[in-house]
């Protein structure tokens, strides 16, 4: 049975804004004034919710708001958010480097966090010197540290630069040490942010596997901040969404994403150019763009095991032209995926509305956030009508529980095909 | 068995709530932190005298020219006198050792959560445990120039001059627990108070200037007895000490027992308002600072 190891309650936090100091002194006096009669702390009250896209009129804002929600032991929770969401708030509280405004957290057992990696680091001590000054910051006690020594040292491969000042260090020997130390910590509970985890691909990697075997093969909990949705669905089963200081959703980490995706404006799963803004030129232009099911419907995220369509609708001015729809594919990295034109209808030429969508089969895309680019053009002679770049943007996501594989973490590749496998017995 | 549970339930290894206790110390805290306490003394003094070549000798070599510029300034040209102690030199060192030693732990402590920022921004750790480590880390740099002062002794000794090994000696121990008390304690408050307002630290360069001219450091205590500027020694907690403290090595001093009880209440006053202001700053400082 498992049991709650963090519990937060009615968490919240106010910030002021602004310049901290000048007129914060007449503040402090007039809420020590409210406080001594007995009244609420009048600052409070004019707190405003936290969206930085919004221009406020409150010197004080709400990083967090009334935030509730528990975690189980072992159990490996994803925390999503944009910027600003009040995430790295809420870790500052759970590891103790701020204090809420108001409620509480319960918490059992040691916390740390991989984002201090070489927090108390000295330029001028060792190694050695450092390994110690920076495990017992981490709540270390020096027999720890002392037993673990050897294993540190080796994990980070710096063992004939031990007795160097670690100011002489290249900096990948410094992240490499400084991980190694707080890989070794043993908590009970871990969190990770990704945003502040320094460091290369590689490294990245290293932090990734770590927590994976942290939570898996010794059942620790894990709290995982990240923007990447496909890390977070692929390490995480529960998820936490947060948005302007409270709670949009929790639960399960797929329900949770998906619902992130649909909320953020990064995606767009419908698009309509009105008229007179529409782009192109005499011979077509273009009008509405969806993301839609086999049913076409429009959808917000799709899956892998799902068939995709994207469908737009444009208009043909000019009869006697042979304008053809194509569809342009680009990954996060910039990476064209694919293009692929219409070719099948020979009634491209007639003026008129046209609504035409292109089928991505199920099991092509790999998880992931994709950009759609929707043009026209003629080929003979070679000509763009129009090109809407950035038309679409979607998620894919998959559905961890529906994997027919062992292997839970992310699948590299571009693209994820289901391919057909032959394997024969020879002997 | 489910009884058992649902008592543990209850028991939370820690809650993180918005306010504290007014004197919430967290003695068992700071207890199980020890080494790390230990070890942010060592970082002190080791990392201080990286890549210098004389290392801790320069401990030795400050209290001397110091020592002689007021012997010059304060000895020969303004020819104020020592109260009888031979020769004048130990009269300047004890002050400027004693006075070193707060000056240290003032100065160091209140940079507590400005220096530090970048650390307890990160992590959590009791932050009591630095301004303590700063404390001890300076114990030692006054053992050094102590060692001095008895060398310095035992020189004249063999001299010619007097030595007053007394029972007395027994006392410096309290005098430099009093001294460090104080020290801390207004230590802490400033840091609390620069976390929000800069101005304190300003204010904190020229206080010790000051300071040491306002305590008996280069004259006796008993030089002011007739002035009108005496009440300045008498409200000064500080001045028991000293003088106690020259007492007790060269049997000379001004003070009563009332002074230094003065003295002791200063400082538990001092540390308790501290702790308080303190424990109030360090859990959201981190938004002002």
């Amino acid at each position: 049975m498992s049991r709650t190891v963090i519990s937060v309650e009615h968490l919240s936090k106010e910030y002021k804004l602004g310049q901290i100091g000048t007129g914060s002194i007449a503040h402090d006096i007039n809420r020590w004034w409210y406080r001594m009669r007995g009244k609420e702390d009048p600052y409070l009250k004019i707190g405003e919710e936290n969206d930085r896209t919004k221009k406020g009129n409150s010197e004080y804002v709400w990083a967090l708001n009334d935030i509730n929600f528990q975690v189980q032991e072992g159990e490996l929770l994803g925390i999503i958010g944009r910027n600003g969401a009040g995430k790295s708030t809420l870790l500052k509280i759970l590891s103790k480097t701020t204090s809420p405004t108001k409620g509480c957290v319960k918490i059992r057992g040691r916390v740390a966090s991989l984002l201090e990696v070489g927090t108390g680091f000295h330029p001028e001590l060792s190694g050695r010197e450092n390994i110690f000054l920076n495990g017992a910051i981490l709540g270390m006690t020096k027999g720890e540290i002392r037993r673990k020594f050897d294993e540190i040292v080796d994990f980070a491969g710096v063992e004939r630069y031990i007795d160097t000042p670690v100011k002489r260090y290249s900096s990948g020997m410094y992240v490499r040490l400084a991980f190694a130390v707080a890989a070794h910590l043993e908590p009970e509970i871990l969190i990770v942010d990704e945003v502040l985890a320094v460091g290369d691909a590689e490294f990245q990697k290293k932090c990734l596997g770590k927590m994976q075997d942290v939570s898996s093969k010794e059942g620790r909990t894990v709290l995982f901040v990240s923007h990447n949705l496909t890390a977070v669905n692929t390490l995480c089963e529960t998820a936490v969404y947060m948005k302007n200081g409270r709670i949009a959703k929790q639960g399960n980490a797929l329900d949770v994403i998906e619902l992130y995706s649909k909320t953020e404006s990064e995606v767009i799963n419908h698009k309509k150019w009105p008229e007179g803004e529409r782009l192109g030129d005499d011979v077509s232009e273009i009008v509405e763009a969806r993301l839609v099911d086999k049913d076409r419907n429009t959808i917000t995220v799709a899956h892998t095991d799902q068939q995709i369509g994207i469908e737009f609708t444009y208009r043909v001015k000019k009869q006697g032209s042979q304008p053809v729809p194509n569809m342009h594919v680009f990954n996060m990295q910039g990476d064209n995926v694919f293009v692929s034109a219409e070719k099948s209808n020979p009634v491209l030429g007639v003026p008129g509305t046209y609504t035409t969508v292109m089928w991505i089969p199920d099991h092509l895309l790999n998880d992931g956030r994709y950009l759609v680019g929707l043009a026209t053009s003629t080929f003979v002679p070679e000509k763009v009508h129009f090109y809407a770049k950035e038309a679409l943007i979607f998620d894919v996501v998959e559905d961890m529980e529906k994997r027919d594989m062992d292997y839970r973490g992310k699948m590299p590749g571009v693209i994820r095909p289901k391919l057909n496998w032959e394997t024969i017995k020879l002997d | 068995m489910s009884e058992t549970l649902s008592h543990k339930q209850e028991q939370w290894d820690v809650v993180i709530e918005p306010k504290t206790h007014l004197l919430q110390l967290n003695l068992k805290e700071i207890w199980r932190y020890r080494d790390l306490l230990q070890l942010f003394v060592r970082r002190d003094f080791v990392a201080q005298y990286k890549q210098t070549i004389l290392g801790p000798i320069w401990h030795i070599i400050q209290p001397i020219f110091t020592t002689l510029i007021y012997l010059l300034i304060f000895g020969q040209i303004a020819n104020i006198p020592t109260d009888g102690i031979e020769p004048p030199i130990v009269f300047y060192m004890s002050g400027i050792t004693i006075w070193n030693y707060f000056a240290a732990c003032l100065t160091s402590t209140s940079a507590t959560f400005t220096a530090n920022a970048s650390i307890f921004g990160k992590v959590y750790f009791p932050r009591m445990v630095l301004p303590l480590s700063v404390v001890i880390s300076n114990i030692v740099r006054f053992g050094i120039q102590f060692l001095l002062l008895l060398a310095f002794m035992f020189f004249y000794y063999f001299k010619g001059y007097p030595i007053h090994v007394s029972f007395a000696w027994l006392f410096i121990p309290v005098l430099i627990i009093m001294m460090a008390g104080i020290g801390l304690g207004l230590g802490i408050i400033i840091s609390s108070l620069t976390t929000k307002y800069r101005d304190f630290a300003v204010l904190l360069t020229f206080a010790i200037q000051l300071g040491m001219y306002a305590t008996p450091i280069v004259y006796p205590s008993s030089f002011l007895r007739n002035t009108s500027y005496k009440w300045i020694i008498e409200i000064n907690p500080l001045s028991s000490i000293v003088e106690c403290f020259r007492y007790s090595l060269f049997g000379k001093g001004t003070f009563t027992a009332g002074d230094l009880a003065y003295s002791g209440i200063f400082m538990l006053v001092v540390l308790f308002i501290g702790t308080v202001i303190f424990n109030k700053v360090e859990k959201s400082f981190m938004d002002t600072v």
